[in-house]
């Protein structure tokens, strides 16, 4: 039964991630009075990707046709250990939250790779662009996840939410400033606006879209889609770690069906959040990104601090 | 005049023949000898004038070649006359590094030699014509005999840079957006820019070489042409040329109907280049806003009149279409609702840090390189360069109004952007100064009847369209027939500020710095 629903959970985050792009991008249309389109877009453009040849470079190696499997791979598995309509994921036990983050490393891995092996001036400047901010983004993002795992003295995932659940809702200042610092963090990973922006056509300026400008067809979807889910995957970690109320304790249906619409809910405002915050703001110069990773870390560590401080004496 | 006077002292004690004619109020021809064309242009920089155009124009078996200078709103053209069997010329462009580009251009399509010119290589040449093929020779047919597939350019050399973690990027002429094809070529070391280097000619059309034998008609029309946003001005620098050749005046409601097109053209196109400015730091709100109010103002321009760009709507002669009371009060109408919506929007930009910390300090021009290059328009006025046809030598219908001309000194993004945004106001205001003198005159007056002008009668247009000084040149042959069109976009001499307005920024800057110049690609290319 367990292992179903881990599996279940899987493809449902999976399944449910391209629709969580359509939302965003509908919430952002909007905002700046244009007539969205529908919300399963993104699926449509991915059907579409789908179809379509794969242009492949002749200077392309095999990583370059290997590399959107293995992200995407790495994309399912981390969305597998992370808690999303229970909080009693089985997965979260055999992997935690620090392989979670080496999973994303993972997938970085082989997109900055991918992004250098075809040998384009752009490919190399988006993986270096990319390499550079995650190995600012990384170190802020284990503080805030770290200063959670203290706390719940675990780092399994579901183990650290059903903590948080069982303590009931405390204000905590380290959970705040964990929580600001892993915004930060998203916005930075996931490629948004101010760090990166995922609509812009002036390759110069790109960072992630840089590195996948070579991709076409098929493998241009499953990285699309891989997108789609980190996304998702840093939407669902704030909202159940800091917000869990609402996930699903019990396998019962009723228990479950709460779960979703908890989740999807949570998933809804942060979009809205998210959207009026990349409508309120330009991109920023590309060396400020170091201050605003700085000023995240800063952040996680205030956070682990105060955690020690104030709350650890208990 | 007394610079003027001075100048052609010290061109008479250089033992400089010569001979001079008036052609216009504010241009002035001189012929001299070739030997001189180097000593000339030396004089003229000592005199701090600005060398505004070089082109060539063929007639039987020699080569015309001009030169225009310009200073205080006095134009000053300068012709040689060389032998076409084996013609070379001192080169200009060792004095006047607006003119390297020019001069090149004009070697690669005439084949004449400027002699000591710091650059070798071609620039309108791509490989598209064998090597001693001339297109804008006589002898070489409008249909040209291309290749089946243009061989590619190898033999163009950039300047190349070396050292540790020195890197190369090229970028385009095929771009991820939809724009215009241009190739830059950066040397970088890390985000740094150390070097940048254009290489333009791709919408290489031809429109000198199509240009000859034109009608007057089909001349006006190919000149809207030239560069798609500057249709307006284009066409009108086209007709002034045309006019002074047939020597006819246009009536006084033609000129004001197509000094309120010229102002349109350059609201719309200024609106469209703040949103594109927002848009390349990502601040998408004031680009779509921007977007729509280009939008608003671009349908009434369909409504009104039948084109949203109003190409074709200036013919040689006067205007095709009229503005009538009713559309008068509507388009000040417009103009009251424009005010209000930019009286909301401009603020929010101003306020927003995160679009200021993009935009200040960013891409800076200083006055000196501005000066240098002879830049135009606003990239020029937002580098101190005090200038604008309109107020200095002002044609019909700007010659009994007041053109504000707005200045900026910090030469970087937020300077070209504000003073895109003063232009605005100030069009606005010349708008509906012009309207209220349309009242006054009788509807309908909108063509003057066209004299055919003789062998050889030529005529140089000077407009001051939305990105600076339009130059056009035009000679008729036999029959009312164009034998010769250059049209000199301002982009000309834009494009090389831009290259060094980048130095010293990142990588990433590079876009909004290119957008904040907005240059012509089809424009510089021809």
């Amino acid at each position: 039964m367990n292992g179903l629903m881990a599996v279940v959970q899987t493809a449902l985050f999976v399944a449910l991630s391209p629709l969580l792009m359509g939302f965003l991008k509908f919430c952002k249309c909007w905002l700046q009075n244009r007539r969205a389109p529908s919300f399963l877009q993104p699926y449509r453009d991915l059907l579409k990707l789908t179809y379509k040849q794969p242009v492949i470079s002749q200077e392309a190696s095999w990583l370059f046709c290997v590399a959107p499997y293995l992200i995407f791979t790495a994309m399912i598995l981390a969305a597998s250990v992370v808690p999303f309509i229970a909080v009693d994921q089985p997965t979260s036990a055999e992997a935690d939250v620090i392989v979670l983050v080496g999973f994303f490393a993972f997938a970085r891995f082989f997109l900055a790779l991918a992004g250098l092996d075809i040998g384009t001036a752009f490919g190399g400047m988006g993986s270096s662009r990319e390499m550079t901010i995650s190995s600012l983004a990384e170190p802020a993002m284990l503080m805030a996840v770290f200063t959670l795992t203290m706390t719940a003295s675990t780092t399994n995932l579901s183990g650290a939410i059903e903590h948080v659940l069982q303590e009931g809702l405390i204000l905590r200042p380290s959970f705040v400033f964990a929580l600001f610092a892993l915004i930060l963090v998203t916005m930075a990973e996931t490629g948004r606006i101010p760090v990166d922006n995922p609509t812009t056509h002036l390759e110069l300026t790109m960072i992630h879209e840089a590195m996948i400008l070579e991709y076409s067809g098929r493998h241009l979807a499953l990285i699309e889609w891989a997108s789609a889910l980190k996304l998702m995957l840093y939407g669902v970690l704030i909202s159940n770690i800091f917000f869990p109320w609402g996930i699903a304790e019990s396998f019962t249906l009723s228990a479950l069906g709460y779960g979703l619409l908890a989740i999807l809910g949570k998933l809804v405002f942060l979009c809205i959040f998210l959207a009026l915050a990349e409508t309120a703001v330009a991109k920023m110069r590309l060396f400020r990104v170091q201050e605003y990773l700085g000023f995240a870390y800063l952040l996680g560590v205030l956070g682990m601090l105060s955690h020690i401080i104030l709350e650890s004496t208990r | 005049m007394s610079w003027k006077l001075t100048f052609l002292q010290q061109i008479v004690d250089a033992d400089i023949f010569v001979k001079s004619t008036e052609m216009s109020p504010h241009i002035e021809l001189y012929q001299i000898d070739d030997t001189h064309w180097q000593q000339l242009a030396q004089i003229a920089n000592a005199n701090q004038l600005r060398w505004a155009a070089g082109f060539a124009v063929q007639s039987g078996e020699q080569f015309h070649v001009h030169a225009c200078f310009e200073r205080k709103g006095t134009y000053l053209l300068f012709r040689t006359t060389i032998n076409g069997s084996k013609p070379q010329l001192p080169s200009q462009a060792t004095v006047y590094a607006a003119a390297n580009r020019s001069e090149r251009h004009t070697h690669d399509l005439f084949g004449i030699e400027f002699l000591q010119h710091p650059d070798s290589r071609g620039w309108t040449r791509h490989q598209a014509w064998r090597r001693h093929e001339y297109p804008l020779r006589h002898d070489f047919p409008v249909t040209g005999a291309p290749a089946e597939i243009t061989p590619p350019d190898t033999s163009y050399h950039f300047v190349e840079a070396h050292g540790i973690g020195v890197y190369e990027i090229p970028v385009g002429p095929v771009h991820a957006g939809i724009i215009e094809p241009g190739h830059f070529r950066f040397q970088a070391v890390g985000e740094l820019i150390l070097n940048l280097e254009e290489r333009l000619g791709y919408v290489h059309k031809g429109i000198e070489k199509i240009a000859e034998g034109r009608t007057p008609e089909g001349l006006a029309k190919l000149a809207g042409r030239v560069s798609g946003d500057t249709t307006v001005a284009h066409t009108w620098a086209a007709c002034m040329a045309m006019e002074q050749a047939a020597g006819i005046h246009i009536p006084r409601r033609a000129t004001l109907i197509r000094g309120i097109f010229a102002e349109r053209e350059r609201i719309a196109n200024h609106l469209g280049d703040i949103g594109a400015i927002c848009n390349d730091v990502a601040f998408t709100f004031a680009f779509m806003q921007m977007m729509r109010l280009k939008e608003l103002w671009c349908r009434t321009n369909y409504e009104l009149f039948g084109h949203r760009f109003l190409m074709d709507k200036i013919v040689a002669g006067g205007v095709n279409v009229d503005i009538n009371d009713v559309a008068g009060k509507f388009i000040l109408i417009e103009i009251n609702e424009l005010r209000v919506e930019l009286a909301q929007l401009i603020p929010a930009m101003d306020l927003s840090s995160s679009l200021e910390d993009r935009i200040y300090t960013a891409g800076y021009l200083s006055p000196q390189t501005a000066e240098l290059f002879g830049t135009l328009g606003f990239i020029g006025r937002a580098s101190g360069q005090d200038f604008d046809v309109r107020r200095d030598a002002p044609y019909a219908p700007y010659e009994n109004v007041k053109v504000k001309v707005p200045i900026e000194t910090q030469g970087d993004i937020a300077s070209r952007f504000w003073v895109r945004y003063k232009e605005i106001n100030a069009s606005l205001k010349l708008i509906e100064q012009f309207i209220a003198q349309l009242e006054l005159l009788p509807e309908g007056d909108l063509l003057a009847s066209w004299v055919i002008p003789d062998n050889g009668r030529f005529g140089l247009g000077i407009v001051e369209g939305w990105r600076g000084e339009i130059m056009t040149y035009v000679e008729f042959g036999r029959n009312n027939a164009v034998s010769r069109f250059y049209p000199r976009d301002p982009s000309q001499f834009n494009w090389e500020p831009l290259e060094k307005a980048v130095l010293n920024n990142i990588v990433p800057d590079f876009p909004v710095c290119n957008k904040s110049f907005n240059c012509s690609y089809s424009g510089s290319d021809l």
